[in-house]
């Protein structure tokens, strides 16, 4: 395998984790958040810090799970106060804030980042094994959720908030686990990045990139896990197979969000969907 | 700039230093002001955070340095975006918003998000990474010394631009017919569709007059900068989210005063918190905070 073809796994891997656990809190939850770089960032550089001051991988990972997991439920809690639109604007700011907060710490790198990250000393095939063994974790654990009560709950009170309170469903409780969920498994993929590039920036972490998460759930179809998984890949690689997208990429994301948004809003799920339910019926 | 010039400095320069951001802050407020304004009456009118205001802005921006240039008058460039945009911004809410006023807010609100990154990236394509500059920009370069404070022609410019088109606006909303039906519209709206006014009508027009004064501020940023690239606009989007949450959501004087008071905070904030919070995140802080005690927003009475 040549060092291209591994990054390229590595980095669909992370991105399949991202956009599952986005689709967590956004699919399942109903919580739409567009601040999902600044969990991943947080992750990124909690490893980044553990790597460079113990040099351990376990403890890089459970440093970007719990970083990754307190800003998300700092952040669920914000939910608790404002919903849809505006939960969506304060995520929003919670990623500016991030990475205006990154660039001037001079103990986080500042604009420069953190270079010189030790190895995991896995090598880059070991990494990308572990990388893609944590992504098929992910999507198990998506599954699992999505079939579980809790899955059922998050459903419940996306779906609408104020008729699952009336169940007995407590909103805020799952709200809350939705977010601390996602968000670990966002610093998780912080985290893995990091061992795969050694070396981050808070620029990697930027809006856009959160723009793009939120472009691969909405075009894998919202609440579907398979669907978002196969988005995430498929919008990784189409840059690198098209040199047109490659070139263009923000206007083929854009383009396709609001494709997607105003043509078929369950996404590629709800196509196949429709799909297998027009073949079986004929 | 003022300050002081290398020896200690006195209490006049301090003087000078302040009344110069405060210069600064005003005529930056004055242009969120302009930009904030056209989200704050689409969110009253649909309750939709219209993001893609700021490809209008950024339009508009563009056709005033391409006809300012081609003609060689500024004026010219100004009244072209000014006819142009509107029908960018309609055009905006007939194919986009309009199917999806049956959704969720936030639906929209994250099409007009893909919408701006695609009208960006078209921007990019169609005229250069680099961005076009001003052939003459007499504008930009012109100053006048205010009690030893150097202004530039583009920041009064700036200001008395808001003040007219403001003043404007209040008697349009007013005086006029058309602009009270307007009003009635964003009210009570089946109430003022019973006395006659066509909605769809009203919807249109909103979108108009957002959009011409997204594109003076366009306008007005792009002499500022003396130049015009594809960016220009991304920022502004969201700091005038911000705004308009700060400003009480479809309050236009709310938006007024949240604009010049983000304008004045950002000039002075850059000395007392720029050392560990980058400039165009100081709104966001303000935003999240008031979000938090507040939710539905200085004045408004909705539970966001």
């Amino acid at each position: 395998m040549s060092a291209y073809e591994i990054s390229i796994i590595s980095i669909i891997g992370i991105n399949v984790i991202l956009a599952v656990s986005l689709n967590m809190i956004s699919g399942f939850c109903g919580q739409i958040s567009i601040g999902h770089g600044a969990f991943f960032g947080t992750g990124a550089y909690a490893a980044a810090l553990t790597m460079v001051g113990t040099g351990s991988v376990p403890l890089a990972i459970l440093a970007a799970l719990v970083t990754g997991s307190l800003l998300g439920l700092a952040v669920g809690f914000a939910s608790l106060r404002v919903r849809t639109d505006f939960l969506a604007v304060t995520t929003i700011g919670v990623n500016f804030l991030f990475v205006g907060f990154v660039r001037k710490q001079a103990w986080l790198g500042g604009e420069m980042g953190i270079s010189g990250i030790p190895a995991t000393g896995f090598g880059p095939v070991g990494n990308m094994t572990m990388i893609l063994l944590f992504a098929a974790a992910t999507i198990a654990l998506s599954l699992y959720i999505s079939r579980s009560w809790m899955g059922f709950a998050f459903r419940a009170v996306g779906e609408d908030e104020g008729t699952a309170a009336t169940l007995g469903i407590n909103a805020g409780a799952y709200k809350l686990a939705a977010f601390g969920i996602g968000t670990a498994l966002a610093g998780l993929a912080g985290c893995l990045y990091t061992f795969f590039t050694q070396f981050i920036a808070a620029d990697a972490f930027d809006f856009i990139f959160s723009v793009m998460l939120m472009a691969m759930v909405v075009i894998g179809g919202i609440g579907s896990t398979w669907g978002v998984a196969v988005a995430a890949v498929g919008l990784t690689l189409l840059p690198e197979a098209i040199r047109f997208v490659n070139d263009y990429r923000l206007l083929v994301f854009g383009g396709l969000l609001v494709l997607v948004i105003r043509l078929a809003p369950s996404g590629l799920a709800g196509l196949v969907q429709k799909a297998f339910l027009a073949v079986r019926r004929s | 700039m003022g300050g002081g010039n290398g020896a200690s400095p006195t209490a006049e320069d301090d003087a000078v230093y302040y009344f110069d951001l405060a210069v600064t802050g005003i005529s930056f407020g004055c242009m969120y002001a302009m930009m904030s304004v056209g989200l704050t009456l689409v969110y009253g009118l649909l309750r939709i955070l219209h993001v893609a205001h700021a490809a209008v802005f950024t339009l508009g921006a563009y056709v005033t340095v391409l006809v300012a240039n081609a003609t060689g008058s500024i004026l010219l460039g100004f009244l072209a975006a000014m006819i142009v945009t509107p029908l960018f911004g309609m055009a905006i809410y007939r194919v986009m918003y309009e199917p999806l006023l049956k959704y969720r807010p936030d639906v929209p609100m994250i099409a007009s998000i893909g919408l701006l990154i695609f009208m960006q990236d078209a921007f990019r394509i169609v005229f250069g990474e680099q961005g076009i500059t001003f052939h003459r920009n007499a504008f930009a370069f012109t100053t006048f010394n205010v009690f030893g404070v150097t202004v530039s022609a583009v920041q009064i410019a700036t200001i008395i631009a808001a003040a007219v088109v403001f003043t404007a606006l209040h008697l349009f909303t007013t005086r006029t017919r058309i602009g009270i039906g307007w009003r009635a519209t964003v009210s009570k709206p089946q109430i003022a569709a019973s006395f006659g006014i066509d909605p769809i009508k009203v919807r249109y027009l909103n979108f108009a007059v957002g959009s011409v004064l997204a594109a003076i501020a366009g306008g007005l940023v792009a002499e500022m900068n003396n130049l015009v690239d594809p960016g220009i606009g991304f920022v502004v989007s969201y700091k005038a989210l911000a705004i308009i949450v700060l400003g009480g959501l479809g309050s236009v004087r709310g938006t007024l005063i949240a604009s010049l008071v983000l304008g004045l905070v950002e000039a002075y904030g850059t000395i007392f918190i720029g050392a560990w919070l980058d400039r165009d995140a100081i709104a966001f802080l303000a935003l999240i905070v008031l979000l938090m005690i507040r939710p539905q927003g200085f004045t408004g009475a909705r539970t966001a």
